[in-house]
């Protein structure tokens, strides 16, 4: 579905701060949408995979707002993909601490039944508890 | 062969199925399972920012664990790290390859360690239960088996950890073929599919569980249009989302076919001649025996 979105001056200092904790050249992405196409998890997202990296390379901080970093669950399968060779599960995981070393967590703990705690598994609870905890 | 053997928290809870499958059916080919004394949780999920070490101090202490067992004599000259967990495999490894690549890294992490008695020296390889038994020869383990799979379908579900990223996947990222061709070492029957390496939903299982139904069904229909009447697995968290997920969907969805979920190793077990309280196949939500019985399996 076609969307349309406003974009404010380009704010350099983000763009930097993203590649920096990613590690990777964001600005090498070229559009191709590979990333988008291959997403097992793009119908749940609202902005997908390859406009997040079109708007941080346009320096637009407004993307802290999208759920699509939340959505990825480092699967790779991106990453696998890229032509450009480029690492989206770290860029994602560089805006999601953007977010976490802000001290605002993800997820509530207490939200979580006591019935499910004891059903799931160590690495599903460790596994959530570094992703959406700071 | 004595080989070190990190478990990983999963494998000792809800997972023991795969534990104790594998140790058996090891055991059976003639590898020994050595379990690090005082290993520790991997961490899970590997750190993947550029400036955050502390998540892999957690890896690297297992790493000088298997430095010590050498010294100690609990194995020789041994220095592969066997994990079976494919989440403890990947973030193990990606530590590793840090470790390895950044010496600078590793100085930090070894000085911020200096209570250990030794540094890590950045020579350990973690290695995939899957990987040992294809460097010893599928055909090999062909040989052991006792009781064929015969005319059982099994599809492969490798999932993201065994095999991305590149740099620590077992086999080709888009293209994989060691499952398969352990399947075939079983003499079971391998099923062409598409969803072999698509995500469960990993760990949005805790907090945003409709993700992990959806990408579940998907697998799981994918799997039947394919013929499939198992599917094996290597990572505990696939197998909670396939298996305990699954049975959810079904209780929600009478009319939803399920399909049974296997470890690897619980497969292999049953070839080697192991009975099924071997393998733990009471620990796997959806039943299983029903499929074995048919084929004459247990």
């Amino acid at each position: 579905m076609a969307q349309i979105i406003k974009l404010k001056d380009k704010d350099t200092d983000f763009l930097e701060k993203i590649m920096e904790l990613s590690g990777e050249q964001i600005t090498l992405c070229e559009q191709c949408g590979t990333c988008s196409a291959g997403c097992p998890f793009v119908s749940e997202m609202d902005i997908n995979p390859s406009q997040i990296m079109r708007l941080v390379m346009l320096g637009q901080e407004s993307v802290m707002d999208s759920k699509t970093m939340w959505i990825c669950a480092s699967c790779f399968t991106c990453t696998v993909r890229c032509p450009r060779k480029l690492d989206l599960s770290k860029v994602s995981e560089a805006l999601r601490q953007v977010t976490l070393r802000g001290a605002i967590d993800e997820i509530d703990i207490k939200e979580i039944s006591d019935e499910e705690a004891l059903k799931l598994p160590t690495i599903a609870v460790v596994g959530s508890f570094r992703k959406f905890t700071g | 062969m004595k080989i070190p053997y990190f478990p990983g928290c999963t494998l000792k809870t809800t997972a023991q199925n795969f534990e104790m499958s594998a140790i058996e059916s090891a055991k059976k080919i003639g590898i020994e399972f050595i379990e690090l004394p005082r290993w520790n949780c991997c961490g899970v999920v590997a750190s993947l920012t550029s400036d955050d070490l502390m998540r892999h101090l957690a890896p690297v202490r297992n790493f000088i664990r298997v430095q010590e067992m050498n010294k100690q004599g609990l194995v020789k000259n041994e220095n592969r790290l066997l994990t079976l967990c494919s989440m403890c495999y990947n973030t193990l490894s990606l530590s590793n390859l840090r470790m390895k690549n950044e010496a600078d890294d590793l100085q930090k992490i070894n000085d911020f360690m200096h209570r250990e008695e030794e540094n890590y020296d950045g020579n350990i390889e973690v290695v995939h239960f899957l990987s040992i038994l294809e460097e010893m020869g599928f055909d090999k383990l062909a040989q052991k088996i006792t009781k064929p799979l015969k005319d059982l379908k099994v599809a492969s579900y490798y999932g993201c950890m065994l095999l991305r990223p590149k740099e620590v996947g077992i086999d080709d990222a888009e293209a994989p073929a060691i499952l398969e061709n352990f399947v075939k070492s079983l003499k079971a029957e391998t099923v062409d599919w598409d969803a072999g390496s698509r995500c469960c939903g990993s760990y949005h299982t805790v907090n945003n569980v409709d993700i992990v139904y959806n990408l579940v069904k998907g697998i799981i229909l994918d799997a039947r249009k394919n013929g499939a009447e198992a599917i094996i697995t290597s990572c505990p968290l696939c197998a909670f989302n396939l298996d305990v997920r699954q049975s959810e969907i079904k209780k929600d969805n009478p009319d939803f076919q399920t399909i049974p979920i296997f470890y690897f190793t619980q497969l292999m077990g049953i070839a080697l001649g192991l009975d099924k309280k071997a393998v733990g196949l009471e620990f796997n939500k959806i039943d299983t025996e029903d499929i074995l019985k048919k084929k004459k399996l247990i």
